[in-house]
């Protein structure tokens, strides 16, 4: 048996049940390799006390012969969930100090079902961000190197910690959130697989608001068997969250088939951006002929509002986001500004908010607020909402016309050194969601998947949409395709 | 339903310096929602809690909480609504009203700008027996109440009480309609009184249950008839909005102040400038509350955590099938059943108790006396009292068995007022009262003739003075009446005094 801090879900779930390991070998090996692996600046709030003790308790569970998959399985978990009593800052120095006094839905659900926590994980502030480079924790640090190339490179964000850590082996796997990409793209600079389910299909309550029509909690994992087992804990009707869906939750797992014969995988032209770099188009091309020998019809579509989609995700987001992030104004929690003398309660908003939040979230706080104002909210806000309706019937159109899933680029790049993007136009960094943005504001599924290696080394991801609700259908797609890529690749360690 | 005739009251008109003015007036009410819980969380809405006690997560803007709608408040709204005659849309949706206050901890209140629940409606405002304005509602929305921010606690810092924190309220906007300060205040009464006989809203002013924004603006005489012909609003004045006014007596005085103000504004050779102003009741006037640098701009957008609110027409059928009978109804019943006057029937109908309570002691009793004995014996001593009906201490059912004895003739009139003393001051039952105390009537005439023979047989001299006047007649009844305690049925002693001194 390898490491058991290197073993998929599944595997450790086999070994649980058969009493091959415990919870607490499973969580000590990870606790382990999280501490030795402090350089990547994964874990940011690691609760080791708490970790062990549910571990026990998901051991006794097993022992009694009660054993839910996620039983026993140590997770690292997105700081912008809130989990009770441990602190759940969204990366955000105006969040410091704060501990919730509530479990997110996911979470709980999550421990209901017997896993385990090992700690909280770093993120881009509040979610926003490609690179992780935006948190408060500082930047977290890909495990993947250009071979012998020292430099440090983004595991992308704003999930970054999660995918460093899943991907680094210093946890079984971890919970991420996706508002334009943030599952998604980390999971293709790692090597991993990340999980963006139907919008509605995990509450949002309880996990700290990005914005809201777009937010989206998922699996970020070591294969596409694991997205399915653990997003079934994750999944589920919540009447806390009146955007939840009242849907059935199907048995993800047993719909893995890695039978896709007859099934139409279209292929959108309008994702053929200007200057793909050739690697990617290549992965494009060899995943498109591996889904057609696995018995696949490949159909060329058109989804012809694309191009658009990221301006108007560029306007929606800011804008549900000013709103949303009006709150932190260091009345009743996290930081609070220390105030002169005759300040009145403007200046302690005013000092609060700029001591409190960092650039990117000033910049999309500032572009939400005027996208919003009178006199602009129709040019901005309510455009980029009739573009979303037509981004949103170009996939419904493909999909009545008999399409299956889609197949797309996950990233326009592999990962980019740290820093790389400091001082470009803020416009650059959101081009890495260009291939993501568009399910989001469709509010579908969608999956990344590793297919192959950039020649420098590094991993790429090939992204599969589905329709929506239908994450089995799509998770047997992304499986047919993984097992196809045999991608087995993993970060040389160095850290 | 029965229809009362009525006629338009006169606008009212303002003498200016130079001209004669009128007044254009819109309010927006906002009526907090008698429900037992918040708008959007479980809270209870209980006034009068210890502070910050009342409050869920999602109230205090914790972050991840979400809204999750109480259907409790929608019904409320849509009776309201109903009760209003006004358009219910099976489809609305909710805005965020985005704003900075540390009384509104999610940065935004969740209201109803695209979308309202209810849509255009009506009220009829009494303004004397046979005149009423009719004032057309434009809109009825929800949304979430503030918190209190409290300043005058500590010389150096602001407290803020949440417990009032996302309490649903609706705003009832009323079109231009309404003419003159009187008509204002009756309208905002003519709303309460509805509200309350709906069981929407407590609006109890004092405590901030229904308070007002008014509108006004004034005009030249035939400018508002130009305006309700081509619904041209630029033929009216600049208005400006007076917020957050919660006494009737307040909303009066304001809006005469103000109109007053813009009227010496215009005359001067000035113009109006659209704001919101506050009123000032210790000085009597009216002023403006903030700067235009400091204007919001509220940033609305539709709110993300809420799908749009959907009702069946079944469900609204079901509430409009609960609906109670409204005043108006309820007044020209009372004229045409009980055949009382619209005076009457408009102080028994002004609260739905006292109308429930004139109702119990009146069933099977006459109506006309049950309207008298309510209005003047019982309501002129709860004033004195200065008790509420509900405090009553005389019930609907005592009163009503004071009123057998008297209609059954075994009481006076005079001797029911001490009754119903008696019963106020000690309670009992009536009917056993009068048997214990022998407060009964005399109606025997053997007893009211030798009364009668004894008092005559004791003063000849008044019996003379008494045959060539007969209007004296009545100093033997009284005499006889004192004889008696004043138990002897007077009709009989008239009767009698009359024969025996052969007038």
């Amino acid at each position: 048996m390898s490491e058991p801090n290197s073993l998929t879900i599944a595997a450790a779930r086999d070994a649980l049940r058969k009493g091959e390991t415990t919870s607490v070998a499973l969580t000590e090996a990870c606790l382990a390799a999280g501490e030795a692996g402090g350089k990547l600046n994964a874990f940011v709030h690691p609760t080791p006390d708490l970790a062990l003790e549910q571990a026990k308790a998901a051991d006794a569970r097993i022992a009694s012969g009660e054993a839910p998959s996620m039983c026993g399985i140590p997770l690292g978990i997105k700081d912008l969930f809130c989990t009770k009593g441990v602190p759940s800052q969204a990366a955000s120095r105006i969040l410091t100090g704060f501990r919730p006094e509530y479990e997110s839905t996911v979470t709980r659900q999550l421990f209901e079902s017997g896993a385990v926590m090992l700690g909280k994980l770093n993120m881009d502030e509040f979610a926003m961000g490609s690179s992780n480079e935006t948190s408060v924790y500082g930047d977290a640090i890909n495990p993947w190197r250009r071979g012998n190339d020292e430099t440090a490179l983004t595991p992308g964000g704003s999930s970054g910690g999660s995918a460093a850590a899943v991907s680094a082996d210093l946890c079984l796997a971890a919970t991420g959130t996706d508002t334009g990409g943030s599952i998604r793209q980390p999971a293709a600079f790692t090597g991993i697989t990340g999980l963006k389910p139907t919008y509605g299909r995990c509450s949002r309550w309880g996990i700290v608001a990005f914005a809201s029509s777009l937010d989206q909690a998922g699996p970020m994992t070591k294969d596409v068997r694991d997205a399915a087992i653990m997003l079934q804990a994750m999944a589920g009707h919540d009447p806390l969250d009146s955007t939840s869906a009242d849907m059935p939750v199907p048995d993800f797992e047993a719909m893995l088939t890695g039978d896709i014969r007859g099934k139409v995988i279209g292929i959108p032209d309008e994702y053929r951006i200007d200057g793909m770099p050739d690697e990617i188009a290549k992965l494009w091309a060899e995943g498109r002929a591996m889904l057609e020998d696995a018995g696949a019809e490949i159909r060329d579509i058109s989804l012809p509002h694309t191009k658009y989609a990221l301006p108007a995700y560029y306007v929606i987001a800011p804008a549900e986001a000013s709103s949303n992030l009006a709150r932190y104004d260091g009345v009743r929690f996290g930081h609070r500004a220390s105030l002169a003398q005759g300040d009145g309660v403007t200046e302690m908003y005013e000092k609060t908010r700029a001591e409190g939040f960092g650039d990117e979230v000033k910049r999309r706080v500032m572009v939400g607020t005027y996208v919003l104002s009178a006199g602009f909210y129709d040019a901005y806000y309510n455009r980029a909402r009739k573009v979303r309706t037509l981004i949103k019937r170009d996939f419904d159109e493909a999909f009545a016309s008999g399409v299956d899933a889609i197949l797309t680029p996950a990233t326009p790049s592999a990962a980019f050194p740290l820093g790389q993007m400091e001082d470009a136009d803020p416009v650059a960094m959101y081009l890495n969601d260009v291939f993501t943005v568009t399910v989001n504001l469709a509010g579908l599924p969608g999956v990344s998947v590793p297919t192959g290696l950039d020649r420098s080394g590094l991993p790429l991801g090939l992204q599969l949409i589905g329709r929506p609700f239908e994450e089995g259908d799509l998770l047997n797609v992304a499986h047919t395709l993984e097992r196809a890529a045999g991608f087995v690749s993993k970060p040389e360690k160095w850290w | 339903m029965l229809d009362l005739t009525y006629e338009a009251p006169t606008p009212k008109v303002i003498q200016g310096a130079k001209h004669d003015w009128e007044l254009v007036i819109g309010l927006e009410v906002h009526a907090q929602v008698a429900s037992k819980a918040k708008l959007f969380s479980g809270a209870s809405t209980q006034f009068g809690a210890e502070p910050n006690s009342n409050v869920a997560f999602v109230d205090a803007g914790m972050p991840g909480m979400l809204p999750v709608i109480n259907e409790g408040c929608v019904a409320l709204a849509v009776k309201t609504g109903l009760g209003l005659k006004a358009q219910i849309n099976l489809v609305s949706a909710f805005d965020r009203k985005n704003y900075f206050y540390p009384d509104l901890p999610q940065g935004y209140q969740i209201s109803q700008l695209y979308h309202p629940l209810v849509g255009e409606g009506e009220v009829l405002v009494d303004m004397g027996p046979g005149v009423a304005r009719k004032v057309r509602i434009e809109r009825i929305h929800m949304e979430q109440d503030a918190g209190k921010s409290i300043h005058d606690m500590d010389p150096h810092m602001s407290f803020v009480d949440l417990n009032r924190t996302g309490v649903a309220l609706m705003e009832i906007v009323s079109r231009p309609d309404i003419r003159g300060p009187e008509e204002a205040a009756a309208y905002v009464g003519k709303l309460r009184q509805i509200l309350r006989y709906l069981g929407t809203c407590n609006g109890d002013m004092q405590n901030g249950n229904l308070r007002a924004d008014v509108n006004v603006s004034v005009c030249r005489p035939g400018d508002y008839e130009k305006f309700i012909e081509t619904g041209d609003p630029s033929v009216l004045g600049t208005r400006c909005e007076i917020k957050n006014m919660n006494s009737m007596r307040f909303i009066q005085a304001a809006i005469d102040h103000e109109a007053r103000r813009q009227i010496a504004i215009i005359e001067d050779g000035g113009s109006v400038v659209q704001e919101t102003r506050l009123y000032d009741p210790d000085k009597g006037e009216t002023r403006s509350m903030r700067n235009k640098e400091e204007a919001h701009d509220y940033r609305y957008f539709p709110d993300p955590d809420l799908l749009p609110l959907e009702i069946e027409q079944a469900w609204v059928d079901e509430i409009a099938g609960s609906l109670p009978e409204l005043p108006d109804e309820k007044r020209a019943r009372f004229v045409t059943e009980y055949g009382m006057t619209e005076y009457d029937a408009n102080v028994l109908t002004a609260e739905v108790e006292n109308a429930a309570f004139f109702e119990e002691v009146a069933a099977g009793r006459d109506g006309k006396t049950a309207a008298n004995w309510v209005i003047n014996e019982l309501f002129g001593r709860l004033k004195k009292d200065d008790l509420a009906i509900s405090e009553s201490p005389v019930s609907a059912a005592q009163l009503g068995a004071i009123l057998d004895l008297l209609a059954k003739d075994e009481i006076s009139g005079k001797i029911a007022k001490d009754l119903f003393e008696i019963v106020w001051t000690e309670g009992g039952d009536p009917a056993q009262i009068v048997e214990d105390r022998g407060m009964k009537q005399v109606t025997d005439t053997g007893a009211i003739e030798a009364a009668v023979d004894d008092i005559i047989a004791a003063n000849p001299a008044q019996v003379e003075k008494a045959q060539g006047n007969p209007k004296l007649a009545g100093w033997f009844v009284g005499q006889v009446m004192k004889a008696t305690g004043g138990k002897a049925n007077p009709k009989a002693v008239n009767q009698i005094v009359t024969d025996k001194l052969g007038l």
